[in-house]
């Protein structure tokens, strides 16, 4: 079973993308959860959410203490939160950051796997304007899932809500976030 | 089909293939999605359902009572708070031989004031006279809202039925949830036909009345005997739902490893689902240990309890609310349950999770190995808790 943390901030969609992630995972035919840590409900608070993702049954329901991949949608947060706490040795860092890796290593003291990706960018030249697309893309990359079903579940999640031109622009956004981390892929 | 939704979204689900003639809710705080999912169904057409919004919970289940006394198919949802305004109402509802299905989201009573998971609020209608089931995912709250309907509508019972889904962990936590069609979901349930309803006006009859010390006493012993006749239409209406469904439901109780088990756990909701990882890790190691999960809490299954637990040597049993005063709720049915046997496990109360107080499956294996040699005279015990 993989167990996954992101951090965002109130606004920024983590709530949203996590299940995405699990929905896409579904498709893959593997088991999922998907839930936030609720507090007050503020545009801009710290918020985390979290995944399971596992190929038999999950009947655990308590909180996730040691994910093997945690994401942080907004950067800021490496300062303010403790992202990397109980983030296993061989795990996965995603950081939606302009700085380097070792930079990213520098600030946390992560010794596992760090992936940084530029999401802002990467999304203001999608022309969508939010990171955790991108983000989405990056996490699909890293726990093993196609690009094509990542494709397809985005297209059946917001292709109801958003135009087609809007929707074609994610898709180019999480293009860019699956490309940004391809290559690297959780261990366990 | 496998879907993802929240436990909200697989009760609402439910409901929309019930499609009950009236729903009353109170639409606003400590109100569930589950009101806003079935608002949304009754304004896009999808069900002809007369949605009764309220100016509070109170006036919630008495506009349930009024609509199923008139011989409506009635549905509501609340939580915490919503459901001790709506207790006072909900014994008029069960004396009355109402079958008003309600989902219940499990959330701390105030104060202080919490909006987390906790048992206080079902435990409160514990007396009221509703029966009460528990579930452990958001499958199984789909599932037992269904099979609610059918106890609640069958005519030994004619009461109202709760069904529990732990705030938050089920509520609000993306499940993977297996849906039944909706054809097959309505000809489970099936079609409702009220007992003398009001509305009938060529056979008029009297409800609500008033009772002096010469009926009253009557009147209750008959509503016992409606609660006493659940355990088998519990079973027939679960054998039915598992056989079309292909689940593995049996049972008042669902036991976990229990049968050459030295040590247990009870417990109800959500928190089964990680003690049952619990118990595999300890399998593991060979230790015997196991689980007895309480799917239907009212009426109380005494003497499958006794049977399920009398041979184990010693048994936790966890409450997810505190009952000042006295031991935990579930506890002292345990212990009811067991006190005529002449084999009994040594028992233990563990109060747990409340106000949403996380509780692991490394909490739970601390449990089951301190109870091996724990003194089960030392009272109240607490898991997860700073002192």
């Amino acid at each position: 079973m993989k167990e996954i943390r992101w951090h965002g901030r109130g606004g920024q969609g983590a709530k949203t993308v996590s299940q995405i992630l699990a929905q896409i995972n579904l498709r893959e035919g593997k088991h999922v959860q998907s839930f936030p840590e609720y507090g007050p409900e503020r545009s801009g608070a710290p918020v985390r959410a979290f995944n399971r993702i596992a190929e038999g049954e999950i009947r655990i329901h308590s909180g996730v203490y040691e994910p093997s991949v945690v994401i942080v949608v907004d950067e800021s947060l490496l300062d303010s939160e403790n992202t990397t706490e109980g983030l296993a040795s061989d795990g996965v860092l995603v950081v939606n950051t302009k700085c380097s890796a070792e930079e990213i290593r520098d600030r946390t003291d992560f010794g596992g796997t760090i992936i940084v990706l530029d999401a802002i960018t990467i999304a203001d030249e999608a022309g969508t304007g939010f990171p955790n697309i991108p983000m989405l893309g990056a996490a699909a990359a890293v726990l093993g899932s196609a690009l094509e079903t990542a494709e397809e579940e985005v297209r059946h999640t917001m292709g109801a809500k958003l135009s087609s031109d809007m929707l074609e622009k994610n898709l180019v956004a999480l293009r860019g976030g699956y490309e940004a981390a391809k290559g690297v892929r959780v261990g366990r | 089909m496998r879907k993802t939704m929240t436990g909200h979204k697989a009760v609402a689900e439910a409901m929309r293939q019930i499609e009950p003639h009236v729903v009353a809710v109170y639409p606003i705080t400590p109100q569930s999605e589950i009101a806003e999912y079935y608002a949304e169904y009754v304004h896009d057409g999808i069900v002809r359902t007369e949605l009764v919004a309220v100016e509070s919970e109170h006036s919630a289940m008495s506009a349930c009572v009024g609509a199923a006394a008139a011989g409506a198919r009635v549905m509501t949802a609340t939580a915490s708070q919503g459901l001790a305004l709506m207790v006072e109402i909900l014994y008029i509802a069960a004396s009355m031989r109402l079958p008003i299905v309600m989902a219940l989201a499990n959330r701390a009573l105030s104060g202080p004031i919490n909006i987390h998971c906790d048992h206080s609020d079902a435990y409160l209608a514990r007396d009221a006279g509703a029966v009460q089931i528990f579930t452990e995912s958001a499958q199984e709250a789909y599932d037992y809202t269904l099979i609610a309907q059918r106890i609640a509508e069958h005519k030994d019972v004619r009461l109202p039925v709760i069904v529990n889904l732990d705030g938050f962990t089920l509520t609000h936590s993306v499940q993977v949830v297996e849906p039944l069609e909706d054809a097959r979901a309505k000809g489970y349930v099936g079609d409702f036909s009220p007992n003398y309803p009001l509305l009938d006006v060529d056979h008029p009859s009297t409800w609500g009345p008033f009772a002096m010390p010469d009926y009253y006493f009557e009147l209750k012993r008959g509503q016992q005997a409606g609660i006493e006749a659940v355990p088998p239409v519990f079973l027939a209406a679960q054998k039915d739902y598992a056989e079309l469904a292909g689940r593995p439901y049996e049972g008042f109780l669902e036991p976990y490893r229990l049968e050459d088990a030295e040590r247990a756990l009870v417990v109800m909701g959500s928190t089964a689902g990680s003690a049952k990882e619990t118990v595999d890790a300890l399998r593991a190691d060979g230790e015997k240990v196991g689980l007895l999960k309480v799917r239907l809490y009212r009426p109380f299954p005494y003497t499958a309890i006794a049977d399920a637990l009398a041979h184990v040597d010693r048994v936790a049993v966890l409450d997810r609310a505190l009952s000042f005063g006295t031991y935990g709720a579930l506890y002292s049915d345990v212990a009811t349950a067991l006190l005529h046997r002449e084999r009994k496990p040594i028992l233990m109360n563990y109060i747990y999770g409340l106000g949403g107080r996380d509780t692991t499956p490394q909490q739970l294996d601390q449990v089951l190995r301190e109870m091996k040699s724990g003194d089960p005279d030392q009272g109240l015990r607490y898991i997860g808790l700073r002192e």
